[in-house]
């Protein structure tokens, strides 16, 4: 079970860090060292700070971010309006299955909204497929029909 | 689809978890997986030109930088009109994410969805509010989901 992380009070530097680091790090021989002189710090600070701040959780990463769908693979939301008296059992239930890449629990009639992702197309129907069938529990997906923007990016 | 091969997988299998935090990191990477690091870097653009690569940098845990409220808002909007209406929900600065989905009739009437974060739930019924104006007639019907808790998350991890 994922606990949220509470809020971290953030000095100025890394805020900075994060505001200009969310996307666009170089290709370069020395990337660090490159961006580290933009934000007008050095290298080696840069260094001390990502690795702080990935310590303490305030990043998830430091890297790439790939889109599945350009791979072959597929993503797909779906969701299910799971008994209450029957959360927790289904919850691992679905959880348990690796396609599951994120599940949240939202205030609704449809409480269990989770993500489907799979190297290939065919896995996702196998997938909903076997969750209904352990859980005799409808599954609603919701696969993207358009994309009309997606950046998260978020002011620190 | 995009053509990945074998040397692609493994470059990907490898920085899934993050680029190595070290001066000459796509050096770092080329001795881990016997390339060069010019083929390396290579690589990384065209999978960044073709879209495999969404972007490059840091990925802040969004509740670490106090947007602890994340609302799913949903719209039931006329199919003929929804693509100019999405991508100008989509162009507000407080979306992150804006799809069309199909409908579940009659359980679910909605099929735009566009994702926004708040430091509290007022902020972010105050970003729906803000939608609502701008796709104004438009709207049927209209809701927030609230997440009350993460269940899981992990992302897609490739086998390597």
């Amino acid at each position: 079970m994922t606990e949220r992380q509470a809020p971290v009070a953030l000095s100025d530097l890394d805020r900075n860090i994060i505001n200009a680091l969310q996307g666009g790090f170089p290709l370069t021989d020395t990337p660090y060292a490159d961006v580290a002189a933009t934000l007008g710090m050095s290298e080696a600070a840069l260094l001390e700070r990502l690795k702080e701040m990935l310590d303490t959780r305030v990043l998830t990463r430091f890297g790439p971010m790939f889109q599945v769908e350009r791979m072959g693979g597929r993503f797909v939301l779906a969701a299910m309006a799971v008994p209450e008296s029957r959360f927790e059992a289904v919850n691992a239930q679905v959880n348990a299955l690796p396609e599951v890449a994120h599940n949240y629990r939202r205030d609704h009639a449809f409480n269990m909204w989770f993500v489907l992702a799979t190297e290939t197309p065919g896995g996702i129907d196998a997938a909903i497929a076997r969750i209904e069938a352990e859980t005799a529990l409808p599954v609603y997906p919701f696969p993207k029909l358009k994309e009309y923007f997606v950046e998260m990016k978020l002011k620190a | 689809m995009e053509k990945i091969d074998s040397i692609d997988r493994a470059l990907i299998v490898a920085t899934q978890s993050g680029l190595p935090l070290v001066s000459r990191p796509y050096d770092a990477l080329g001795e881990t997986l016997g390339l060069p690091a010019r083929e390396v870097q290579a690589r990384m653009a065209r999978l960044l030109e073709i879209g495999v690569i969404r972007r490059m940098g840091a990925v802040p845990n969004h509740y670490a930088l106090g947007y602890v409220a994340n609302g799913m808002t949903v719209w039931d909007v006329d199919d003929a009109q929804i693509d100019v209406l999405g991508e100008a929900v989509g162009q507000m600065a407080c979306v992150t994410h804006c799809y069309k989905r199909p409908r579940h009739m009659p359980d679910w009437p909605y099929n735009l969805f566009a994702m926004v974060h708040g430091h509290d739930r007022a902020e972010v019924l105050v970003q729906a509010e803000q939608i609502a104006e701008r796709l104004g007639a438009a709207v049927r019907a209209r809701d927030v989901l609230f997440s009350s808790k993460i269940l899981k998350k992990t992302g897609l991890r490739l086998v390597g």
